[in-house]
């Protein structure tokens, strides 16, 4: 298909690995922050065939897998009033919450349903006009614009009974922290392509300065990912540390305006915890008081248990690219895809799926020792 | 979870004020909504998540990006004589 077998180009990727292996003249690591890239990474062995000296480490990339034990409860909790169907897309009714996961609350007896687009929440609710439709909604900034404008047309429309449980994140806050960490080893970041697609890469343009790491807005294919590393590893290697854009095909500077206005009128910032983060500053998107009628916390008077994760699942080093998810004495043995310990091993994106489906487990078993 | 897809924009219609339309992958039609993305017509790229449109594809810069990973394969293959 047009934009992304040529991304794929075997030849330009040997290319590009030889570029790298001519640039590098010692260790350097280097962290992207979205689960899509994680996933190409792993699924054409990237990693496997850069220079040694690129270490490539997982970041909090997955929205699902950062969502808080506490909100998935909350979901589970409203899926049990029978007048409510709670919708959400796939991945996130896997995600075990303290006790049991949305599939399971779906089996009880509750209302749970998959959408593919908040779209099709919204048309649900339209549709079934004595229903409760309340949509899940999770993802980085990439998403947000989908549900800020669903939110903008139920208020358009009065569609009285459809609400939304917000619970997107944003990625700058999650940079600043691992950057902050007294553990921290990452010198350069690829961003996430799509989520500067919308945002634009700006916001990147203070951490820069403030931790003097490079920062490359980064595409999904091959090619693009290669080219990111060596952009990254170009500047790395000639103490240069810029943000720069290897993904122009989709993102301009300023990002898409039609859908940062519309983000900016639907939503507020808050602080609140990821999964494996404390609790971080203005990192995630509420309803702002314009839009509070369509806020699911506020018209179902919810209020929100701090939960614990399982002691077993290490997926908060894991999330934080301290651990690769090998490492993991659970990984393959009591958490697989199957049997999920941890929202990293449910999601399709998340770095302990990756791993698992790639059959990275004979290499899991020599890395770990 | 931001997975973009990118499509080739076939219909635009508007539906209740939201301007909607269907947009083409490799042979698979999908209704899509187009409302950030005022400025494309029909049979423009657009990357496509979660059921809406968030960008335009800039078919230039996408020749540019390529073009100059191309480079370096030649100028490898050079090298290498």
């Amino acid at each position: 298909m047009k934009f992304l077998d040529e991304f794929r180009d075997a030849a330009v990727v040997h290319a590009l690995i030889g570029q790298i292996r001519a640039t590098i003249t010692r260790p350097w690591t280097i962290m992207e922050v979205c689960g899509g890239q994680t996933h190409t990474i792993v699924r054409y062995g990237l990693d496997e065939l850069l220079p040694r000296e690129v270490a490539l480490v997982h970041g909090p990339g997955c929205p699902v897998c950062v969502t808080p034990i506490e909100m998935i409860d909350l979901a589970i909790e409203l899926s049990n009033r029978p007048e409510i169907t709670l919708c959400s897309f796939g991945d996130m009714l896997r995600v075990p919450g303290s006790t049991r996961d949305l599939f399971d609350a779906r089996a009880a007896g509750g209302d749970v349903r998959v959408v593919y687009s908040p779209l099709d929440a919204l048309e649900l609710a339209r549709r079934e006009p004595i229903r409760e439709v309340v949509f899940f909604a999770v993802g980085f900034e990439t998403t947000a614009p989908t549900t800020a404008m669903v939110v903008h047309q139920a208020a358009r429309l009065k569609v009285p009974n459809f609400s939304v449980i917000a619970a997107h994140v944003r990625v700058p806050p999650a940079i600043e922290a691992i950057l902050c960490s007294d553990e921290n080893r990452v010198q350069g970041f690829l961003a996430a392509g799509h989520v500067c697609t919308v945002m634009g890469i700006d916001e990147y343009r203070p951490l820069v300065e403030k931790f003097k790491v490079p920062i490359i807005v980064t595409g999904f294919e091959p090619v693009d990912l290669l080219q990111g590393v060596a952009m990254c590893v170009a500047q790395l290697e000639e103490g240069r540390a810029e943000v720069e854009n290897q993904y122009a095909r989709s993102v301009k500077n300023e990002g898409n305006i039609a859908a940062r206005d519309l983000m900016a009128e639907v939503f507020t910032f808050v602080d609140r915890r990821w999964r494996g983060f404390a609790t971080l500053p203005k990192s995630a998107l509420a309803l702002s008081d314009r839009y509070a009628a369509y806020d699911a916390i506020r018209r179902f008077g919810l209020t929100q248990t701090r939960a614990n994760e399982p002691i077993e699942c290490r997926a908060g080093e894991v999330l934080r690219g301290l651990l690769k998810p090998p490492q993991c004495p659970a990984f393959g043995n009591s958490c697989t895809p199957d049997h999920p310990l941890g929202a990293p091993m449910v999601s399709t994106e998340g770095a302990c799926a990756a791993y698992f489906r790639a059959g990275r487990l004979a290499a899991a078993a020599t890395e770990a020792k | 979870m931001c997975l973009g897809i990118p499509g080739r924009i076939v219909r635009i219609v508007d539906e209740q004020g939201l301007r909607m339309g269907e947009i083409d992958f490799g042979g698979v039609t999908r209704k899509v909504c187009l409302a950030y993305v005022p400025e494309a017509l029909i049979g423009d790229y657009a990357i496509v998540h979660a059921g809406f449109a968030i960008c335009r594809v800039d078919e230039k810069e996408a020749a540019r990006t390529l073009e100059l990973a191309r480079e370096i394969k030649t100028q490898l293959a050079e090298e290498d004589e």
